[in-house]
């Protein structure tokens, strides 16, 4: 069978070629932002092909040449572009080991390769890759045909392989932000502090008078300055800013910001699973979590650049496709798709969709209306907090039905939330070319073969156990009153947080150790291997009396019921605030192809959703976001960061599967029931804040 | 008004035609190409933009070049490169303590104030020392962790 991906960029030398200077030519579509995809996407080419590490040239992503593979998402990248990798290499060896044979009069069968040379019963025969180059036709279709090789088979995978692209970020380098090309000139935009606000007058001659020669831009609600040097631009913008009046820009209820508020909003319900429970004597257990709007939070504020000449456009980006901002780029312009060039280079991590596809689009309509130079389009930290996507808020109320013995029969998960991938493919811009009239247009809802909608909230919704009636009832909120779209996970670590810490107080309620209680629903044997890996290492047996100040607790699930098995463990100090003693992960994710990598994304994974657990709050008021500066949004610090430690199980599995978003979720429920445990009472409503603290203290 | 502000920049001296009060952010990005210097936020929150003035840590986004005259200022590039890489940044690489990478020119900067003034800090003074840099991706403890990788390595060098 033929993967998507390949079957979508069907060419074998779009992926593999081998070049004149002794290199392997590798490519493909998935964006580096630092997760690591590249290397170990490289490391499966050269396993497959039986090249040194050393030999490959991994080629940035750019349209054109490149194969297509869409966005970079739900940390799918090893999976799905991993498999197309393979399939196309372990053809393209096929081939160049049949036209070896050919070329020697001999069977391939007596042939095989290592470091790129062909061997005959184990002697070198003169020829590789790169003899036989002009011999094999890449110009070709995959056929899919060639048998991929066993994971114990593939050098180079199982290697932690250092980051190709971690050097030059030691040294200053390797950034969107450093690009400077001839004649560059900087833009800032001035936002318009909602979708359907309307410039009502700007006071150019104000603007000017601050900044001599500054270029002012204005169509409808877009307004951008655009000036020789940065300092003028961001002098212009603060100048612009003062010289601005809008209008409709409306106010938000500042109690927006809470998930209670999202009962209260106009949603579409779709109901599934199980019939509705039938009334009988069993004990009905029923608790009600929430998590707040969250913002991705990258390091650098977004930026982009934009170069029209002679009728063509050429962006530069650090969004997570250069295909779909070609789209976008091509909308936002008019421009036909043709006459669009998108380049990738490298930004912050992203998490998600971020800010990352507004600037280029931005640069991009300015570029068109100002041909010649290219245009930087530079957001302030303000903007990336105030204007880009955050991830939806969530109320999550479970209930469950015990029988005699405690088990748990029967799980029903009520969600309200916005679509996860709300503003996916859509940027500020085009409402800024076009302000809205009324309610914004509702992006193009993915239906699923049962007529429901998939929102992204109901993955993880129901725990990972063997549940014998299991049900979910999803409200999905459209249009958000924020907009939101993709954050690392989307529903599933929000779901992981509630469920896993409602089957703490289920275990509760029936007198059961935790532990105990899960093994007992577990039937799947890698599940309960990683949890009972898992209590060694975190020393479960030492756990003490609740509501001691000090608190153990633990947490699984199987990502999106099909994926990677994780589970976490946190020990908690708890006076006025949460202080992490220590966090440990278990986890198998199959075959994994760069372990140090595969450490690196799940202990990030963890510390980021620790930080979303105790401290983060997207907050709102006037017009939009309210929270537009770090003291604002305070995120996990070096002095609150605990020692973590983790380990991989099943390392050499057939398959792997992504693990960029799998500790998320049993980490914070880990944390929500080591705190439980150590205050003996419970906090439902992330973040876990003095606040809460003190309230669920005196609620008791 | 612009006028010829002189300073030590890396070890040689530089000069711009500058605005005293232009943010030293700004000029060492934009006049003087030193863009391993990040701008995170402008508003001395979250320590990207770090660099050495006379060997102390400050935020260049807070910074008026004006402030930085007849000093010395030292930017990641200036701590060392590809082919001379300094210690800290070997153990950066070694350990491989970095994800996205946005957040290391500033906690270079930040780790290299600390170790010249304790060239043995504790895990507990590194976090203290670095609390103000922010990292999204999760790479603290591998950060910390090539920080007091660096110091030994710098110490067993001093002692040798
Ligand atoms: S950019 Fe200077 S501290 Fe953030
Ligand atoms: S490595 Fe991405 S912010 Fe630190």
């Amino acid at each position: 069978m033929i993967p998507p991906a390949l079957q979508a960029n069907p060419e074998l030398g779009r992926w593999v070629r081998f070049e004149p200077d002794g290199r392997a030519r590798i490519a493909f579509g998935k964006m580096e932002y630092g997760q690591g995809a590249a290397t170990a996407l490289a490391q499966l080419a050269a396993g497959e092909l039986d090249l040194p590490f050393a030999r490959l040239r991994v080629v940035g992503a750019a349209t054109g040449d490149v194969p297509d593979e869409g966005m970079t998402v739900g940390s799918m990248s090893l999976e799905t572009s991993g498999l197309a990798v393979r399939t196309a290499c372990a053809e393209v060896r096929a081939r160049f080991l049949a036209a070896a044979a050919d070329k020697l009069g001999c069977d391939p069968a007596e042939l095989s390769v290592r470091d790129g040379a062909f061997l005959r019963g184990g002697a070198p025969t003169g020829e590789d890759y790169w003899t036989l180059a002009g011999a094999v036709d890449l110009i070709r279709p995959a056929t899919g045909e060639a048998a991929l090789k066993r994971p114990d088979d593939l050098s180079v995978v199982g290697d932690s392989q250092p980051r190709l692209d971690l050097p030059p970020k030691v040294f200053g380098a390797a950034f969107l932000q450093d690009i400077v090309l001839p004649g560059m000139r900087h833009a800032r935009v001035l936002h318009q502090p909602a979708p359907q606000a309307r410039l009502k007058s700007l006071d150019e001659a104000q603007v000017r008078h601050a900044v001599p020669g500054v270029d002012i831009l204005i169509e409808e609600a877009f307004v951008a300055v655009i000036c020789a040097s940065e300092h003028d631009a961001v002098r212009a913008l603060g100048a612009a800013e003062r010289a601005a009046v809008w209008e409709g820009a409306g106010e938000l209820d500042p109690a927006l910001a809470e998930p209670a508020s999202l009962k209260s909003l106009p949603s579409e319900s779709f109901a599934a699973g199980a019939a509705p429970a039938e009334r009988s004597n069993r004990r009905r257990i029923s608790a009600t979590y929430a998590k707040p709007y969250i913002s991705h939070a990258s390091l650098a504020p977004s930026a982009g650049i934009a170069w029209f000449r002679e009728g063509r456009l050429t962006v530069w980006t650090h969004n997570q496709g250069v295909y779909p901002m070609r789209a976008l780029v091509a909308r936002v312009t008019g421009l036909d798709p043709s006459a669009v060039e998108v380049i990738h280079a490298q930004g912050a991590g992203c998490y998600g969709h971020n800010g990352a596809d507004d600037p280029p689009a931005e640069a991009a309509v300015i570029a068109v209306r100002r041909p010649g130079a290219p245009i930087r389009v530079q957001w302030r930290r303000e903007d990336e907090f105030g204007h880009a996507p955050v991830g939806t808020a969530m109320l999550i109320e479970l209930s469950a039905e015990l029988d005699a013995s405690g088990r748990l029969v029967d799980y029903t998960a009520e969600i309200w939330n916005t679509p996860h991938t709300w503003a996916r493919g859509h940027s500020v811009v085009e409402t800024a070319l076009k302000p809205l009239d009324g309610p914004p247009p509702t992006a193009p809802a993915r239906r699923l073969p049962d007529g429901t909608r998939f929102s992204g909230g109901l993955l993880n919704a129901i725990p990972s156990y063997d549940i014998a009636a299991r049900r979910t009832v999803e409200h999905v909120i459209d249009p958000p009153p924020i907009r939101t779209s993709s954050l690392r996970g989307l529903g599933g670590p929000p779901n992981t947080f509630a469920g896993e810490s409602f089957i703490d107080e289920l275990a509760q309620a029936g007198g059961a150790d935790p532990l105990a209680y899960r093994l007992s629903m577990i039937s799947e044997p890698r599940g309960r291997a990683v949890l009972q890996r898992l209590a060694e290492m975190c020393g479960w047996e030492r756990r003490g009396e609740a509501g001691s100040g000090h608190g153990l607790g633990l947490a699984y699930d199987r990502h999106r019921d099909r994926g990677a098995f994780c589970a976490c463990a946190a020990e908690v100090d708890v006076e006025a605030e949460v202080r992490l003693v220590r966090l440990w992960c278990a986890c198998d994710g199959g075959l994994i192809v760069n372990p140090d990598g595969a450490r690196n994304q799940l202990e990030g994974g963890m510390i980021m959703a620790a930080s979303w657990l105790l401290k983060e709050q997207v907050k709102l008021g006037g017009a939009g976001v309210a929270s537009t500066t770090w003291d604002d949004y305070p995120i996990l610090r070096f002095d609150e960061v605990p020692p973590i430690e983790i380990e991989l199980l099943n390392v050499r599995d057939s398959r792997p599967y992504g693990l960029g978003e799998i500790s998320a979720g049993p980490v914070m429920a880990a944390i929500s029931n080591a705190v439980a445990h150590a205050l003996g009472v419970r906090i439902r409503e992330a973040p876990f804040t003095r606040e809460k603290i003190a309230a669920a203290l005196l609620a008791n | 008004m612009a006028r010829r502000i002189a300073f030590q920049l890396n070890g040689a001296p530089a000069e711009v035609e500058a605005d005293e009060s232009a943010s030293l952010l700004d000029v060492l990005r934009n006049d003087l190409g030193m863009t391993g210097v990040r701008f995170g936020c402008g508003l001395a929150q979250c320590g990207t933009c770090a660099v050495l003035v006379d060997g102390a840590e400050e935020p260049a986004c807070a910074l008026a070049v004006g402030a930085v005259e007849g000093r010395s200022v030292t930017t990641v590039e200036g701590l060392g490169g590809p082919e001379d890489p300094h210690p800290l940044q070997t153990s950066f690489l070694e350990l491989q303590a970095g994800q996205c990478g946005y957040c290391l020119s500033g906690i270079l900067i930040g780790a290299k104030a600390l170790l010249d003034r304790n060239p043995d800090p504790t895990r507990a003074e590194i976090a203290k020392a670095l609390a103000w840099h922010l990292c999204r991706c999760g790479v603290h403890n591998r950060v910390m962790d090539a920080v007091a990788l660096a110091a030994r390595r710098l110490r067993e060098g001093a002692a040798a």
